[in-house]
């Protein structure tokens, strides 16, 4: 036994940052004081203003998904660091870091879920994994959700959110975008729906791909949606960029968005969309 | 055609040829005899740009591509299309001059070619937004491809570009939107796509014309997820650090080889592109005409097929059996964090 013993800070090692001091938390939007307990009741949404808070992947998948009706699949697929990485820090520390916060193995996760009467394929990406950034894992993950809806004729809907393409596995992350994009023809091609959910912020690389390839595209309010960040289009060109600028209300004004809709009503309006798209969930498809 | 810009790295040879420049001078002037020294001298040049363009780092490669008097999708248009006919328009907002395209016959075959498009100065420059693409660009490139695939027309991509156009217009029009339904139209399209990387492939912005049943990429040709410039910003904070970036993304035309990303390397002239552009047209119409003729006997569905398996094999990961149940995950009841941006 030491005599000595190395102290260890919890916040030094950047651990459980995202670890509130209390039991109270302060609206980033209209800075009123909320009650933790009250604000996940609420769906992570402020009761004074509607600021809508990110959400962990399973408070998402209770948000979407009918009560225990989630059975995640493909949960052993892990990322591998296949450009050996040389940047300033590296690729598996990274991942390794990411997996200990989240408790998850990568950014996505997809399984078998009801939504209403209807089985769906239901995927939840998750920002607070590296920026939700999509390379191989998230890029495989998405396609076999989309193969998964396909083989059984189950609508699709994926809660996207993303900062883009992951650098740190190079071009085989810009391929994931072509790779999705495929498995979504044959969807689009078989009249099997595809709703995606974009929240807070969805960009780039999956903004080009996925998110934007739906029959009916949804929106949380004010969530930050776009190809180019805002600090790049303002660095490239100097242009002033309008008020609410890539927010998902502008996006609907510009005609991108189909609708914008309250994080406590996404899960009956999908239901109702689904409805429409798909009036008989359960009789088999004629031969 | 003004004198070659010479790069950073290629020094010794600027020293070397103004020597070679002196020779001559002399030589004009009778002075001299200096036939053998100057052949010597040419030696000496040819064997430093060998020994130069051997062994380029991934960021002067990036250099190359990005060379003034590289050769543009007009100039393969010039030197391999004799009756490119342009079509114009996406129907909907404008001409994007960034991509341009039409119809033509290219090795005795008829093609729908289309690319990205850079500029040569100041004004072709701005007409063509330095080679950055708008929706509309990528919106046209689809209507020409569904042109031609509605008359069986093989289709033709070259891709020269920084990336889309980062701009407020771009967004306000939904360029990811218009790269997106690119991405998934080219696999519908039942003739052959033959995709060559002649410069700069940059990002989403290249990805939007680059889906095809070949890939093939020009020997000092780059292709990245992000600009070296972008992946510095980053990382590094510095766009300085851009020659680090270069490495770390695997961004070259042998490392996007080696990975299985491309299926075809065309070898440059010595020196680059820009040192021989008639000699790069005859390769790279050699080489997209082979693919074209391998393809053409192929049906639709097997050109469908194939390429959606092409696409769907891309990616790295491992994969462990599933477990039987899966593990309660930790955070169930942390709160709902912010975002990180």
């Amino acid at each position: 036994m030491p005599f000595f013993r190395k102290r260890t800070y919890r916040n030094a090692d950047g651990k459980r940052k995202d670890m509130p001091g209390g039991l109270w938390l302060k609206c980033p939007s209209c800075s009123e004081i909320l009650y933790k307990r009250e604000l996940d009741d609420n769906l992570g949404v402020c009761r004074h203003c509607g600021h809508h808070f990110q959400l962990t992947r399973d408070q998402r998948i209770r948000c979407l998904a009918e009560p225990d009706s989630f059975v995640e699949f493909d949960t052993g697929i892990t990322s591998v660091d296949v450009l050996g990485f040389t940047g300033t820090d590296s690729y598996p520390d990274k991942l390794a870091g990411n997996i200990r916060k989240t408790g998850h193995k990568d950014a996505v996760s997809c399984g078998e879920a009801r939504i209403g009467d209807h089985e769906v394929a239901l995927g939840v990406m998750d920002f607070s994994f590296l920026g939700a950034s999509m390379g191989s894992v998230v890029g495989e993950k998405v396609t076999r959700l989309f193969e998964h809806g396909l083989e059984r004729r189950h609508p699709v809907v994926l809660c996207c959110a993303s900062g883009g393409a992951r650098m740190y596995e190079g071009m085989f992350s810009l391929m994931q975008m072509a790779k999705t994009s495929a498995a979504i023809a044959r969807l689009n091609a078989a009249a099997v729906p595809y709703i995606p959910v974009l929240t807070h912020p969805t960009m780039a690389g999956v903004m080009a791909s996925f998110a934007t390839l739906g029959d009916a595209i949804l929106a949380e309010p004010g969530a930050l949606i776009g190809f180019a960040g805002p600090r790049v289009i303002k660095e490239t060109t100097q242009q002033e960029l309008p008020e609410g600028f890539q927010r998902a209300e502008f996006l609907e004004k510009k005609g991108l968005i189909d609708l914008v809709v309250p994080r406590s009503e996404l899960r009956a309006t999908l239901a109702r969309l689904l409805d429409f798209l798909c009036p008989s969930p359960a009789a088999p498809e004629p031969v | 055609m003004p004198p070659l810009t010479l790069l950073p790295f290629e020094k010794p040879i600027a020293d070397l040829q103004a020597k070679l420049e002196e020779l001559r001078a002399l030589s004009a002037k009778g002075e001299v005899d200096v036939d053998a020294e100057a052949g010597l001298m040419e030696k000496k040049i040819q064997a430093m740009r060998q020994k130069i363009y051997g062994d380029l780092s991934p960021w002067q490669k990036v250099q190359v591509a990005r060379h003034p008097q590289r050769p543009y999708t007009r100039d393969y248009l010039e030197a391999l299309v004799p009756d490119f006919t342009e079509l114009h328009g996406d129907r909907l907002y404008g001409d994007d001059r960034a991509i341009q395209g039409g119809l033509g016959t290219l090795g005795g075959r008829r093609v729908l070619i289309l690319g990205t498009q850079k500029g040569r100065d100041t004004r072709t420059n701005l007409e063509c937004n330095f080679g950055c693409p708008r929706p509309e660009g990528y919106r046209k490139a689809l209507r020409l491809m569904r042109l031609a695939a509605r008359f069986g027309v093989p289709i033709v991509t070259l891709i020269d570009t920084p990336g889309a156009f980062p701009g407020l217009e771009s967004e306000e029009r939904h360029v990811a939107e218009a790269i997106a339904v690119n991405l998934r139209e080219m696999f519908t399209f039942p003739v052959p796509i033959v995709v060559t990387v002649i410069g700069e492939g940059g990002s989403g912005g290249a990805l939007g014309i680059g889906v095809g049943d070949r890939i093939l990429i020009l020997e000092h040709a780059y292709y990245s997820v992000i600009s070296p410039e972008g992946c510095a910003a980053i990382l590094w904070k510095d766009r300085a650090f851009a020659d680090r970036a270069s490495e770390a993304l695997k961004l070259t035309a042998q490392d996007l080889h080696q990975a299985g990303l491309v299926d075809e390397i065309l070898p440059e002239p010595l020196g680059g592109a820009h040192q021989d552009p008639p000699a790069m047209a005859r390769r790279l119409g050699e080489a997209i005409g082979r693919h074209l003729d391998e393809l053409s006997r192929l049906s639709g569905d097997e050109l469908l097929a194939g390429r959606y398996e092409k696409f769907r094999a891309m990616g790295v990961y491992a994969e462990e059996a599933a477990p039987a149940e899966t593990a309660p995950p930790e955070d169930a009841d942390a709160p709902p964090a912010e975002p990180a941006d």
